[in-house]
């Protein structure tokens, strides 16, 4: 028996099990996935828990739930990926050879990377809402706070869901506003990016949005420490903003395991071809998700459109044949504003998002980097979709190239 | 994109004014390049820029971080010497593409 071993059970790890599981003779081949935890989460869920709108038990399940039967599952942390030997070393002592490996170990925040911030007011009025614990403390705090300032910070790129803290802002200036007490709170958006999102026209509609939403947007900002005393963020060129509340994206990184390995760069991400998805370093390691150092957006959505690219690459490679597919860096995202409303964005390596229609020319139903109704049932309709369609890697009918049809050049 | 007299050499900039190949570099156009930011090149700076030049020939992705971590400069000194635009402006002044931010 041939064995392929998928590192990772998260969204892109479980993805590719599944449509590997489909795809593949299981006379000829031994699946193994391994993971260190047992409970998958709906990460794009924890953004609404802060606000009430989810609860913990909305975004968990067993990851059992998703494995198809006849695969072997490993619960082990990994300590290192032996690429000369084809080997994978687990800390339980278990070692796991392989004909192809597939990395999909995600990316962490790293709150500790930050001077300040994994301190005294960590949880109390510092939190992030990229974990469970984050997100159910802000959902505490928020219940009875009384108002003040509320920041969001960006300190480092890249991270996981780009627009997910344009989305936090415009769901709090929501939330509070429902409340009856948006004029006592002061929301501040501040990045180290020079606008809302990187590129142009992008930045300039969100900008304008949450300018609309009197949402101050602070660009530029390049976070050195937290002062928790006089509590204030503070930059590294010494530009002081006070707060009351401090939401944060930590630092993000890749696995610690992927340094031990030797694969990674200097955040710990695999340095990966960025059109093939195959490991700079060994032919048969292959890499899906945010583990990769590709140049596009950590999210599910790129995950879902590059694990198309990879099934054809790593049929190739089981092959011996030339490598005949290029991922180009598709991602897609729905942009929660608030209200009852959203936005939907777009995009790959080359061409930035753009206004139009989406999925069909002309049609829609969603709008392109446009605030409507029907954009928001789209992401409320995509926490089925993920459990249902998603994870158990059936097809959506959206194609995992980008189309450049029913977008607008600007 | 656009033909430009730097130090009395013509370079290809673009729109933003970084220099479209860096091969056309030389240090007069970075001194007079760091002179319309109102920075004056010291040695310091000299060993940042060829820092960052080496880093894109390599392929690299260069950020703030990284450049924090090579043991070159750290990123207090590094907004000291290029205040207002740590890797933007000393990436004009290398010659080096505008610093994209992928997410």
């Amino acid at each position: 028996m041939k064995k392929l071993v998928i590192l990772g059970a998260g969204t892109a790890g479980t993805m590719m099990l599944n449509k590997l599981y489909k795809e593949l003779d299981r006379d000829e081949w031994e699946l193994t996935i391994v993971d260190q935890y047992k409970t998958h989460y709906y990460q794009p869920g924890f953004l609404f828990i802060p606000f009430g709108i989810y609860k913990k038990q909305d975004v968990v399940k067993p990851k059992y739930d998703f494995f198809p039967a006849g695969v072997n599952v490993i619960f082990s942390p990994i300590d290192k990926i032996v690429g000369e030997e084809n080997k994978v070393l687990l800390e339980d002592g278990q070692v796991l050879n392989y004909d192809f490996l597939i990395i999909a170990t995600g990316t962490q925040t790293r709150p500790s990377e930050t001077e300040g911030l994994k301190d005294k007011l960590w949880y109390k009025d510092i939190f992030d809402f990229y974990t469970i614990e984050g997100a159910v403390a802000l959902h505490k705090k928020f219940k009875d706070w009384e108002g003040g300032n509320l920041v969001m910070c960006i300190p480092e790129l890249p991270y996981k869901c780009p627009v997910a803290p344009i989305e936090f802002v415009c769901l709090a200036e929501a939330y509070f506003a429902e409340r009856g007490m948006r004029d006592k709170v002061n929301i501040s958006y501040v990045t180290l990016m020079s606008g809302a999102f990187t590129k142009p026209v992008a930045s300039k509609v969100l900008g304008d949005l949450l300018e609309e939403k009197n949402i101050k947007v602070i660009p530029d900002f390049y976070l050195s420490h937290v002062d928790n005393d006089a509590k204030k963020i503070v930059s590294y060129d010494e530009h002081e903003i006070p707060f009351d509340i401090l939401t944060i994206v930590p630092v993000n990184m890749g696995s610690d395991m992927i340094e031990r390995s030797g694969l990674g760069d200097d955040m710990n991400y695999v340095k990966t071809d960025k059109f093939t998805l195959q490991s700079e370093q060994f032919e048969n390691i292959f890499v899906l998700g945010d583990a990769a150092n590709i140049p596009t957006s950590k999210a599910g959505s790129v995950a879902h459109f590059a694990a198309e690219i990879l099934m054809e690459n790593l049929l190739a490679a089981m092959e011996g044949r030339a490598l005949p597919a290029k991922f180009d860096g598709h991602a897609n995202c729905y942009i929660e504003t608030g209200h009852g409303k959203g936005a939907l964005i777009d995009f790959n390596y080359e061409t930035e998002p753009l206004p139009g229609t989406f999925p069909l020319p002309g049609i829609g139903p969603f709008g392109l980097l446009k605030n409507t109704k029907m954009n928001h049932y789209g992401k409320i309709l995509f926490r089925w979709i993920y459990w249902h369609i998603l994870l158990k890697g059936k097809e959506l009918p959206i194609e995992a190239d980008m189309t450049m049809a029913g977008k607008k050049r600007m | 994109m656009e033909v430009k007299t730097i130090a009395g050499v013509q370079v290809n900039v673009s729109d933003d004014g970084y220099l479209e190949d860096m091969d056309q570099w030389n240090e007069d156009i970075a001194r007079e390049i760091a002179k319309e930011l109102n920075i004056e090149l010291t040695d310091k700076h000299f060993e940042v820029l060829n820092y960052l030049r080496q880093k894109t020939k390599e392929g690299e992705t260069l950020t703030i971080r990284k450049v924090g971590k090579s043991g070159v400069v750290d990123i207090k000194g590094l907004y000291k010497l290029f205040p207002k635009g740590p890797l933007k402006f000393s990436s004009k002044i290398a010659g080096i593409p505008k610093p994209t931010s992928c997410v």
